[in-house]
């Protein structure tokens, strides 16, 4: 095995071994005519735009590193982009950090940093800055990923949690759960027949047409950890207004669950890296799920439910029942039987 | 797992509207019955079921949740095997929240105890092959449905001669259980939805001393909210018969997974490994032969036996009815902790503990309504 082929504490110490590691892979890989720079910080005003600055930061820590429709240089875009763009931001520009284990293979490290290169080249974002570090084997599974992203919010779009108002409606820009259940399948092995993807992607094009189809959006957000139960609860907690989801309204792929009843999971519980929850007025609902549906990530969005009465959140079931539906408590754990 | 199911025809459909209007048909009083199924527990929650029928007609959740009825000594057996430095604890999700005396698996986890979460009762017979120099020991909880895996599970270690994989043996029977609740004073039961995937195990013949002596129906029932549905039907048609005068008899809703004898090759597997026992249920007592323990060619396997680990018997926590709700005397709603001293965050008695508790599926589905 030659000596670069595994990342050692060397690969952290400041030395030749580092200077390779930096200029030879990761600005290499990245390389975009603000990185190349390679100077302490990083000149962005050339990618300074009109509007109002968003600013949002990250870490993406998942095992394992590379599962079914994604990785984690994938995640760690997508995440940071997507809260920019629910925010109803255009994201511009990122920052990466890089916490290494010693003993990940480059040729690891090297997948990660190409999904975070083409990733950011689908959402248009640019990676700006960077910092490497490499900690001992054995405290953080292989690699951890730091983002810090900035987006410029066009003027007249004003989008908040407090906006939502009685009447509006409730929309999902997909299928719930996809993520969680893919990492949870790659994680524990299981066995299934069909391959559960993650829905891991950057989604401002998604919250684009929302905003475009719906001028008068009040909300959006990304349904990551927690998922879209918990979702809901923030935005219901936030505006003072109740919201009501139909259960059979929401789109669950058949394989997920098919995974999650077995382990006693709820999909409604489980998180998201593809999906944007949006509250519209309800005269603009209809308009904005046809939008969507022309695009490849929200075929299958749908129109869930609507805002109205107390705080809360109601779901009235498939088989006509009606029950809170409350945040995620912990963390969910497979059932014993 | 292979295979993956398609619930879907169990969930959806106009059924559900007309089995609604036949509940409500046939309620024509005060009316309780009792499942003894976590399964069930977390589907009549989940669906919103009772949102749906009479007032009048309490659904009520027997001692149906596994971590439930393990008594807090048994718990506290598991943590005393974690914190021994050369065993490793593998353990179904559930369990890893339980608080025993003074901690939890999880804590004890976070404090560098090497315990695992396993789907399967295999998995910790294989951890125990690729790691020959710790004792793994598995916590064996549940009913009839998954004290046959692990029963598999040590006689493959048997078979493969891994000696360093043993079982804390903690299993509970439900025919026995549900025999005990007929008995108990004072509560109101006038029928038992019994569980689908323990009664594919042991078949619905095994209810048949609880109808016929104890004169109480019986319906074995499948999961979805379509199948709670139809046995909830098909329970009142036969309290409504018993009420007139009839005879309370054994019926299976769930009859594409459940036969009258059961599933044979499983029962030998059960017979094979383990001897009936009386066994302690939390919150309730002693129970006669509602338990297992070790057969005696497998006693080695006994997890408290190979460590030297006495059974404590810690005090319950005072003012916790959580034995009065699984007896079907009491509901959730009735408990002064519940909801305020007792939440699933800080849990107070065993039924807010589990996700499958009685407690905790009020809380989490029910309780904006009882409140």
């Amino acid at each position: 095995m030659k000596s670069n082929d595994t990342i050692t504490l060397a690969h952290g110490s400041g030395g030749r071994l580092m200077h390779e590691l930096v200029e030879g892979l990761i600005a290499r890989v990245l390389s975009n005519p603000v990185l190349d720079e390679l100077d302490d910080a990083a000149d962005v005003s050339g990618l300074v735009e009109p509007g109002r600055l968003a600013v949002t930061t990250d870490s993406f820590v998942v095992q394992p590193l590379f599962f079914p429709g994604g990785d984690i240089g994938t995640l760690a875009v997508a995440g940071t982009v997507n809260d920019l763009a629910v925010k109803g931001a255009r994201p511009v520009a990122l920052t990466l950090g890089l916490i290494v284990e010693e003993g990940l293979a480059v040729s690891d490290l090297e997948r990660a940093l190409r999904s975070v290169a083409e990733t950011a080249k689908t959402a248009g974002v640019v990676v700006t800055a960077g910092d490497t570090k490499v900690v001992e084997r054995g405290c953080l599974g292989g690699l951890v990923l730091n983002t810090a992203g900035l987006g410029f919010i066009p003027e007249g779009v004003e989008l908040g949690a407090a906006r939502v108002r009685d009447g509006d409606a409730v929309v999902i820009s997909g299928t719930v759960g996809d993520h969680e259940t893919a990492i949870l399948v790659a994680r524990e092995g299981f066995e299934i027949d069909e391959t559960i993807e993650s829905d891991c992607a950057p989604l401002h094009e998604i919250a684009a047409t929302i905003l475009t189809a719906a001028p008068g959006a009040r909300a959006m957000r990304d349904p990551t950890r927690g998922g879209l139960a918990t979702t809901l609860n923030e935005l219901s907690a936030r505006s003072g207004v109740g919201i009501e989801i139909e259960e059979a309204a929401v789109p669950v792929r058949r394989e997920v669950r098919s995974v999650t009843d077995i382990l006693g999971f709820d999909p409604l519980f489980m998180a998201n890296e593809g999906k944007v929850v949006a509250v519209v007025p309800a005269d603009e609902a209809e308009r904005v799920v046809e939008a969507l549906r022309t695009h490849d990530l929200g075929r299958d969005a749908a129109v869930i439910g609507r805002a109205g009465g107390p705080p809360g959140v109601t779901l009235r079931t498939r088989v006509g029942g009606a029950r809170p539906l409350l945040m995620l408590e912990g963390v969910q754990l497979p059932r014993i039987c | 797992m292979k295979e993956l199911l398609d619930f879907e025809a169990f969930r959806e459909g106009p059924e559900a509207e007309g089995l609604v209007r036949r509940v409500r048909e046939l309620v024509d009083g005060p009316t309780a019955l009792m499942e003894v199924c976590g399964t069930h527990t977390v589907a009549i929650g989940r669906a919103g079921i009772r949102s749906l029928v009479p007032e009048e007609l309490r659904l009520l959740s027997g001692p149906g949740c596994p971590v439930c009825v393990t008594p807090l000594g048994e718990i506290d057996q598991t943590i005393e095997a974690a914190r021994r430095p050369d065993v490793t604890v593998a353990t179904f999700g559930d369990m890893m929240r339980v608080p025993g005396s003074e901690s939890s698996l999880e804590r004890e986890r976070a404090a560098g105890a090497d315990v695992r979460v396993v789907t399967s009762a295999l998995d910790a017979v294989k951890l125990a092959s690729e790691e020959p120099s710790r004792e793994i020991v598995f916590i064996g909880v549940g009913f009839e449905t998954t004290s046959p895996t692990v029963a598999a599970a040590l006689l493959e270690a048997e078979r493969r001669d891994v000696p360093n994989v043993s079982v804390f043996p903690f299993f509970k029977l439900v025919p026995p259980a549900l025999e005990f609740l007929v008995g108990v004073p004072d509560r109101a039961l006038d029928g038992f939805l019994c569980p689908g995937h323990v009664s594919s195990i042991i078949g619905s013949n095994a209810y048949e001393p609880v109808a016929r002596e104890a004169g109480i129906p019986c319906v074995v029932t499948g999961f979805e909210p379509l199948d709670i549905l139809a046995g909830i039907v098909m329970l009142l048609e036969q309290v409504r018969d018993v009420r007139s005068g009839g005879a309370a008899r054994v019926e299976t809703q769930y009859s594409r997974a459940v036969r009258p004898e059961g599933n044979p090759t499983a029962r030998s597997l059960l017979d094979e490994t383990f001897d009936t026992a009386d066994a302690e249920w939390r919150g309730i007592g002693a129970i006669p032969a509602s338990g297992y323990v070790l057969s005696q060619d497998l006693m080695h396997r006994d997890a408290a036996a190979k460590l030297g680990i006495e059974r404590p018997e810690p005090a319950e926590p005072e003012g916790c009815i959580c034995g009065a709700i699984m007896l079907g005397r009491k509901l959730p709603g009735d408990c002064p902790l519940f909801g305020t001293d007792c939440t699933p965050r800080d849990p107070v008695g065993p039924c807010m503990v589990s996700s499958e508790g009685s407690c905790a599926a009020h809380f989490r589905y029910e309780h904006r309504r009882s409140t």
